[in-house]
């Protein structure tokens, strides 16, 4: 800054005559490079997707064979079939959504009543709670200490075990209570003391409406990290009816486990199926994800912006 | 005004009044979040009170308090067994080998991206790589199998176009890391680039006038302001990557461990999984992860500590 006031117009003009034509030939070459660098970052991510969903339109035989690339071959939907008539992906998918909108339900409400009254400045012992969910982030019990709280409380193999043990996350709180601190003007409080409205009524009339956007993205971050998790599945849940749509994924693509192939008898036959169905489920379960991602990237990006500039 | 006449008030009143005071003006806002304590109460607190169970041979019926005291004998059970300093290697090794790996590849595509002129160019490749981001980790593991696999995935036309008999990564130990290193970075690269691409917006532009005013080409800029720009922002994250380095997560090296590499693959949260849910040797297992969560708030602590003093930025 001091530099440019110490310039005057004659010394700026010489060195802007400075800046040559080198100068602007690299910087085309540079540009030039960077367009590639981004070209190939862009191809990495996008060619593995490409070759997923072409392979999910393929023949059981040629997806079997490796004969798929970037284009279906054979196409059919013969993957989609069997895995929509497949009761347990049927089932998994179903529990999935009902465990999404529970949780996500529960952890909202949750984290706005643990978020706002830390984000008044006058809540006497708002300071120390918060310090004491801030050190959950950095210290815990471990897997199994909790797992024998989840345990006792007979939370073990129910619905209940997906949705409360984790349905409040610090880093959400932290969002919260900045995200209130930030978007409520003090005088709002001091006009709703002079007219007697209490706090709660406050919450619900004043800041939750005040508060939308904060709130569609925590419920965002609640719902993609409750559809796309399979842990408290696989430690706390034992009956296959109950298992969520990641648990039964792992089961079928990555354990091998057979699904029901339906009429499909022939060794080979069941084998390219198989092969074919991992691809269509992975399609499946990532689609309802990816669908809604164009809309809610921005709001996750200012939810990182808002974290960031708290932590 | 309010505000600081109560600040004098409850300096002179001491905390009993500006407690009472609270409780009679904001007793709602306890009501409110009584639940939420009540949560944390037992969700994570009362299982730090359970992890005494490291210091004892738990048994369901006597419970946490009647199992007998046993010092640390689960401890020095766990040192003493040869699994141990391969544990410790492998959840090191692969988290440094993570951290060194991922740190820079977000800064490139963030600084790249900066460059770019072109919005819908620019827009289109942060969309793109943002999107792995929200993909779950058994599907991404499934396609890293899928598409490594040398029968059926991508992996093997390249391996033949090459005239190379294909290699198997899944099932060598030695590349375990490689694979869930670079499948990790190749699923998040774009997801943290976006916080460096925040700094980069927050970059006072008058640094960008004066730098072109001496003269400095695109790559000095960088060099100058781009780059000492993101430093807070890069240090932050080197914190929280080296303060977390043997809180290796469960979810993924579990997935793609197989009996084949399980000599790299076996890291400490997959060990204290096995050994206490699978093997129900619930002291043992509660001993080892104590073991492991005390020295990583130790690390973490160290590390903001180091970081405070050399370069004044830090967690707290």
């Amino acid at each position: 800054m001091t530099v440019i006031a110490r310039d005057t117009n004659e010394a700026m003009r010489a060195r802007l005559r400075k800046r040559s034509l080198n100068v602007v030939l690299v910087d085309r070459l540079f540009v030039i490079a960077i367009y590639i660098l981004l070209l190939t970052f862009l191809a990495i991510v996008v060619l593995p997707l490409i070759y997923i969903v072409a392979s999910s339109f393929s023949s059981p035989a040629a997806v079997s064979s490796g004969r798929v690339g970037l284009w279906p071959v054979d196409f059919t939907l013969r993957g989609y079939e069997v895995a929509l008539r497949d009761p347990k992906i049927v089932s998994g998918f179903l529990n999935s959504l009902f465990y999404t909108t529970a949780g996500t339900a529960l952890s909202v409400v949750l984290t706005i009543a643990v978020a706002f009254p830390l984000s008044r400045a006058d809540f006497f012992g708002g300071r120390l709670i918060t310090k004491l969910i801030v050190f959950t982030m950095l210290f815990s019990g471990g897997l199994i200490p909790t797992y024998m709280v989840v345990r006792s409380l007979g939370m073990l193999n129910t619905p209940w075990a997906m949705i409360v043990p984790n349905a409040i996350g610090v880093w959400q709180v932290i969002l919260a209570m900045a995200y209130f601190r930030d978007a409520i003007p003090k005088e709002l409080y001091e006009a709703a003391r002079v007219d007697g409205v209490g706090d709660i009524r406050f919450l619900l009339l004043i800041a939750v409406p005040l508060a939308k956007p904060m709130i569609a993205v925590i419920a965002l971050m609640y719902a993609i990290w409750q559809w796309n998790s399979y842990f408290d599945a696989l430690i706390y849940l034992r009956t296959d009816a109950l298992y969520p749509l990641q648990l039964v994924l792992r089961n079928i693509l990555i354990l091998n486990t057979q699904s029901n192939l339906g009429d499909a008898t022939a060794m080979l036959e069941r084998q390219q199926l198989a092969d074919l169905l991992k691809y269509s489920l992975i399609v499946i379960s990532t689609v309802p994800v990816l669908l809604i991602y164009p809309f809610v990237a921005r709001h996750f990006t200012k939810g990182i912006m808002l974290g960031s500039v708290k932590g | 005004m309010a505000a600081s006449h109560d600040v004098g008030e409850t300096k002179r009143k001491g905390w009993r009044y500006a407690a009472k005071r609270s409780w009679r003006r904001h007793w709602q806002l306890y009501l409110l979040i009584l639940v939420p304590l009540a949560y944390f109460a037992v969700f994570k607190y009362l299982p730090m009170i359970n992890a005494v169970i490291a210091f004892k041979d738990y048994n369901v019926v006597a419970g946490v308090w009647g199992s007998p005291w046993v010092g640390l004998k689960h401890f020095n059970n766990f040192f003493a067994n040869p699994v141990f300093w391969q544990l410790i290697g492998n959840t090191f090794t692969l988290s440094a080998y993570y951290i060194l790996a991922s740190f820079p590849i977000p800064i490139i595509l963030a600084l790249a991206l900066n460059e770019v002129r072109l919005r819908a160019f620019r827009q289109t490749v942060q969309l793109v790589t943002y999107a792995p981001y929200f993909i779950s980790t058994v599907v991404i593991v499934s396609m890293t199998i899928l598409i490594l696999s040398p029968r059926i995935g991508l992996v093997g036309d390249v391996f033949g176009f090459f005239g190379v008999p294909a290699v198997d990564f899944l099932v060598r130990a030695d590349y375990f890391r490689h694979v869930y290193v670079w499948s990790d970075i190749w699923q998040t690269a774009g997801y943290s680039a976006v916080i460096y691409i925040a700094a980069l917006a927050s970059i006072d532009p008058a640094l960008y006038e004066a730098a072109k005013m001496d003269g400095a080409s695109r790559i000095q800029k960088i060099i100058h302001v781009d780059i000492p720009g993101i430093m807070p922002t890069a240090i932050i994250i080197l914190i929280l990557g080296v303060g977390n380095i043997m809180q290796v997560g469960f979810e993924k090296a579990f997935l793609l461990q197989n009996p084949l590499n399980l000599s790299q693959s076996e890291i400490i949260s997959t060990y204290v999984y096995k050994t206490g849910l699978l093997n129900a040797n619930f002291s043992l297992a509660t001993a080892i992860n104590l073991f492991n969560a005390v020295i990583n708030l130790v690390l973490l602590v160290t590390v903001n500590a180091i970081a405070k003093r050399v370069t004044g930025r830090s967690l707290w």
